[in-house]
């Protein structure tokens, strides 16, 4: 199947006074798995119903390859969708459900019927077809979304947070499941969501959304280890951020005199294992909590600021026998402190 | 609900008896005229003192009653038939813009139900003049129309307001054009809604008479309006016989919505 490469250029959209969409930029290259990443309001609905027709964006323009479709009907522009609801039609049963899109397309009811079994095959739903939408489980009814949004053979495939209704067992598999038919397939996708783990275990790239403007498009380990501002450092997972002029370099050199991201997993408390080039945090250990996997420290540096110290139960062979208020420094691996622009709040 | 019914079995049996006077209060008049459609005499009698069906025979052997009752009912059938895709379209519109927009074109809409007939049959009137419609069926069905389409929508709006518009967007995105998307995903899963629309819309306006009597000729006499006429004329059990029977038209009408509405 031949995908296409999608081109969101400058797009805006304003809802009365509120600016829903800022000035959005994104290419997408053809069969890539891209996640729209953001808090709730951030815009990423409305980007996703935009490319699908539903939303009409007050300025910029929207290419599939080298069309544009800023202005074509949404029948018209075959593109699969998976609505976070699902918004399967609860009058006809899973085949029938599955064969609309190729019955609007005049396909001979015998070869529709025979295109849906086997797109109801690859995810998983045999045996399923004259069942009832009402008699189906939550994650059964996720993946005949997922068999009436691919078997038309759409070039694009958008999904708002497909999973989002899904228990965390059936949401995992369902994250293996969609990654495997995206390579399958080789279908572009845009992927909604606002779980970071989801968006980092999923995608090719992620594009971080917040205030209707898109903060950074990176693939998941840079996103994740070289956030390009403190909104996305901290949207990411456990980030210390951390002013000029409270590191050290253990080997002596001068510190950075930039405001430093350090995640809270990045820190050793044996300098022995953060390397030469670490940089070493001092301060009082505020508290501490078991969390099973890992020690979670809270340490106070001297300047009043708090800073996160995750350490792996593994290597955390003294943490048991730390007591609150004592002295103690912990150590992060150069390749680990990352510079980020914009002032400390 | 059930908690507002008293607990006391005296206070049962009162609440009940106060229910069943109420609805006898409301039927009897109407049924006062089975019995008299069925007597023998040519005079108004109650009881009725033999009884034959001579009045039915009278009715149904009356050419111009039966052309009224003709009239009426293809003018029945064509207002449901404009008034109710009508209103669908409308309330389908009206639930998409939401906020003001919609309230103030509901309150359009909605108007000629509370307007008094009489005012929209001279207003109607003059209208058509202006076009030389007084006096065509076509005229009395733009007024039926126009009295069918709130009640159409009334029934439609809460039901539209239940549905899943996502619905509408994934036909759409999966190829559906509008057309496509309303017959084939909307209009399906509100039958019962647009079946109790489309009776209500029927009913409207075979129970109408003021814009019959004011608009409607002669020759196209509706029921109601020849009912009018014979009552101001001569009085004799034919309107008995005709009265029963359209109850019980309507009566089977609204059972068969309310059963409806039911299921
Ligand atoms: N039709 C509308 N009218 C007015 N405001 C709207 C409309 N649709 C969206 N908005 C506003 O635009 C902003 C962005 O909405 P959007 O649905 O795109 O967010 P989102 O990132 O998908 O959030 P979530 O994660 O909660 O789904 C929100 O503040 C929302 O209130
Ligand atoms: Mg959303």
């Amino acid at each position: 199947m031949k995908s296409l490469p999608i081109t969101i250029d400058s797009v805006s959209k304003a809802y009365g006074s509120y600016v829903a969409l800022d000035d959005v930029s994104l290419d997408i290259q053809a069969g890539e798995f891209l996640t729209l990443l953001g808090p709730s309001g951030s815009g990423k609905t409305t980007l996703l119903m935009a490319l699908a027709g539903f939303v009409r964006p007050d300025s910029g323009k929207l290419l599939l390859g080298d069309r544009d479709i800023t202005r074509l009907a949404p029948n018209k522009r075959d593109i699969g969708i998976v609505f976070q609801n699902y918004a399967l039609f609860p009058h006809m049963n899973v085949l029938a459900n599955v064969a609309y899109p190729l019955a609007l397309r005049n396909t001979p009811r015998a070869e529709a019927r025979q295109r849906a079994l086997a797109t109801l095959a690859r995810v998983k739903l045999d045996g399923l077809a004259e069942r009832n939408i009402a008699a189906l489980s939550g994650g059964q009814r996720q993946r005949v979304a997922l068999a009436r949004a691919i078997v038309f053979e759409p070039r694009v495939m958008l999904m708002d947070e497909p999973l989002s209704a899904l228990d965390k067992n059936l949401r995992e598999t369902m994250q293996y499941e969609i990654r495997r038919l995206h390579d399958d397939l080789g279908i572009t996708t845009i992927y909604v969501t606002h779980d970071q783990r989801e968006a980092l275990i999923m995608s090719d790239r992620i594009a971080v959304m917040n205030a209707g403007r898109i903060q950074q498009i990176d693939t998941p380990q840079r996103i994740y280890d070289r956030p390009s501002t403190r909104f996305v450092a901290e949207f990411m997972g456990e980030a210390n951020i951390v002013a000029p002029g409270s590191v050290r370099r253990v080997d002596g050199a001068e510190a950075s005199r930039e405001t430093l991201m350090i995640r809270a997993e990045s820190f050793h408390l044996d300098a022995k294992l953060a390397g030469a080039d670490a940089v070493a945090l001092e301060g009082m250990l505020r508290a501490k909590a078991f969390r099973g996997e890992n020690w979670l420290l809270t340490l106070a540096l001297d300047g009043g600021q708090e800073v996160l110290v995750c350490i792996p139960a593994a290597l955390a062979g003294g943490c048991a026998e730390l007591a609150a208020g004592q002295r103690m420094t912990a150590y992060a691996p150069a390749a680990k402190v990352h510079a980020i622009a914009g002032a400390m709040a | 609900m059930l908690e507002a019914y008293p607990q006391n079995r005296f206070a049962r049996i009162v609440l009940w008896s106060f229910a069943a006077l109420v609805m006898a209060f409301l039927m009897l008049p109407t049924l006062v005229v089975v019995p008299l459609s069925f007597s023998a005499s040519s005079l108004l009698e109650f009881p009725p003192h033999a009884y034959s069906l001579r009045w039915y025979e009278n009715f149904f052997s009356s050419a111009t009653w039966m052309a009224a009752l003709r009239t009426s009912l293809i003018l029945g059938t064509l207002t449901a038939l404009i008034a109710v895709p009508f209103a669908l379209l409308a309330c389908i519109s009206m639930n998409r813009l939401g906020g003001k927009t919609a309230a103030s074109i509901q309150s359009v809409l909605l108007t000629p139900s509370v307007t008094p007939g009489i005012l929209l049959a001279i207003g109607l009137f003059f209208v058509l003049a202006a076009q030389r419609l007084v006096g065509t069926l076509f005229g009395v069905l733009v007024g039926h129309v126009v009295l069918a389409v709130p009640v159409a929508c009334i029934v439609l709006l809460p039901a539209l307001a239940r549905f899943d518009w996502n619905q509408v967007q994934a036909a759409r995105s999966l190829g559906a054009n509008w057309a496509r998307a309303i017959g084939g995903i909307i209009v399906p899963q509100l039958r019962l809604s647009l079946l109790s629309a489309t009776l209500m819309a029927f009913l409207t306006s075979l129970d109408e008479s003021v814009i019959s009597i004011f608009i409607a000729s002669g020759r196209n006499s509706t029921m109601p309006k020849l009912m009018f006429l014979s009552l101001r004329d001569q009085i004799d059990p034919t309107i008995a016989a005709i009265s029963t029977l359209w109850t019980a038209i309507v009566v089977v009408v609204v059972v068969i919505v309310a059963l409806r509405q039911k299921s």
